[in-house]
């Protein structure tokens, strides 16, 4: 399945324990909160581009 | 007479057929969510589309495009339709792209979970027929393709179909497919896909009416239409309905807000009101919990959002929720300065919550 998703400016924010808790990023322009979950498809395709070296998360702060 | 005593002597069987009986009984046969395209919580209408994928008006009704096309397009939720219809879906050609390159296409995607498809037993001997039909006219004669594309086991099949300028019902069966169980979860099992523009990749087979192993080019075939060809042309499409078996059953309408409903599975738009001002953090780490409702089909993407103070006037935007379920989200409202003093809210006049498919 061919995917048009451009996703930039990605970077974790962490949970109140300090870990990894969601990814903020600007999706085709627009900013959101994409979840770590496989279920969720724009998570899934931030893994694959992650794979493919198109992509990189910042830390959290 | 007790019901469970009627039989051949009383009703002879030829005396009930699915027409007879199917609009009065058999309910939730539509396995498509919005057929009628009455809900569209996104928007009702978009202009220059076609250059890239997503849900853009009509709720679960997706463009997909390789953006390929210089063609575009303005979608919107028409107030048209044949008989017994308020709404359909109206596609309106504002740049034409008579140059087709190989590998471009544009269909209209509808996305259906494994595990709402576990009754057409595909890739059993018991599988079943499935029977499309759906309302469409255009501008001008055309022909299209309506197909499946099973993503568990990339297999596919299509038809082609017939559009004139008057609103037609076009009714398309499917074979069984016994190869191939779709997956029993929350993913995209089957994708219904109506083509409106292909390249050679995808028209330079003999277009395959029984389902197969994935090969582009047999996915449209030859003879078929470009919408992309004038900027005259129109495609309306409205009452999609997809069933068991080989006969098209009336049109299952469902009311308003039951369709609202199953759509919420997979897109809410929080509208400001339900909490624009509502709350205010007097600390530096206040927030709020946002529940979804229904639950959505999975954690959803959130989309980012701004934060006032309400004393200082201070603003911070871009603010990221954490802790997103399919149930609800934690909205931090301490980006603008939030103080012992100093109240702070989230000041967006809508939020949205996206987990489609």
């Amino acid at each position: 399945m061919i995917n048009n998703k451009v996703i930039t400016n990605a970077k974790y924010i962490a949970d109140a324990e300090g870990n990894n808790n969601v990814i903020s990023c600007t999706v085709d322009g627009v900013g959101k909160s994409v979840p770590l979950d496989p279920d969720n498809t724009t998570f899934a395709e931030i893994q694959r581009q992650i794979a493919a070296g198109e992509l990189t998360i910042a830390d959290a702060d | 007479m007790a019901l469970g005593t009627i039989g051949t002597n009383q009703i002879a069987s030829a005396a009930v057929t699915v027409p007879k009986v199917a609009d009065q009984v058999l309910s939730s046969r539509n396995m498509v969510i919005n057929g009628a395209q009455n809900v569209a919580q996104r928007s009702s209408s978009v202009a220059d589309m076609g250059g890239s994928s997503g849900y853009i008006t009509v709720d679960r009704f997706k463009i997909d495009t390789n953006g390929a096309s210089a063609g575009r397009f303005t979608m919107t939720q028409t107030a048209d339709g044949p008989s017994g219809f308020a709404n359909c879906t109206k596609l309106d050609v504002t740049t034409a792209d008579t140059s087709i390159a190989a590998g471009e296409r544009l269909f209209i995607q509808y996305n259906m979970e494994g595990q709402d498809l576990q009754r057409i037993a595909k890739g059993t001997s018991d599988a079943q027929s499935l029977t499309l039909s759906f309302y469409v006219k255009g501008n001008a004669a055309a022909t299209y393709v309506a197909g499946f594309y099973d993503n568990d086991n990339n297999r596919q099949v299509s038809k082609q179909f017939a559009v004139t300028t008057s609103w037609n019902r076009i009714t398309l069966t499917f074979p069984p497919d016994t190869a191939g169980a779709l997956d029993d979860d929350n993913a995209s099992s089957l994708q219904l896909r109506f083509y409106l523009h292909a390249g050679s990749n995808y028209t330079s087979g003999t277009i395959s009416e029984t389902w197969i192993a994935a090969d582009g080019t047999k996915s449209v075939g030859s003879g078929t239409t470009s919408i992309f060809d004038s900027t005259n042309r129109t495609f309306f499409i409205t009452g999609v309905q997809l069933e068991t078996g080989e006969t098209a059953t009336p049109f299952e309408h469902e009311d308003f807000g039951t369709t609202l409903r199953k759509c919420r599975r997979y897109y809410q738009k929080l509208v400001g009101s339900s909490y624009y001002g509502g709350f205010h953090a007097y600390t530096g780490s206040t927030s709020v919990y946002v529940q979804l409702v229904p639950s959505m089909r999975a954690a959803p993407n959130v989309t980012n959002y701004n934060v006032r103070n309400a004393n200082s006037g201070a603003g911070a935007s871009g603010q990221a929720a954490n802790y997103i379920g399919p149930d609800g989200f934690n909205a931090p409202i301490d980006g603008a300065g939030g103080s012992d003093t100093q109240a702070s809210h989230i000041n967006q006049a809508f939020m949205e919550a996206e987990a489609e498919l």
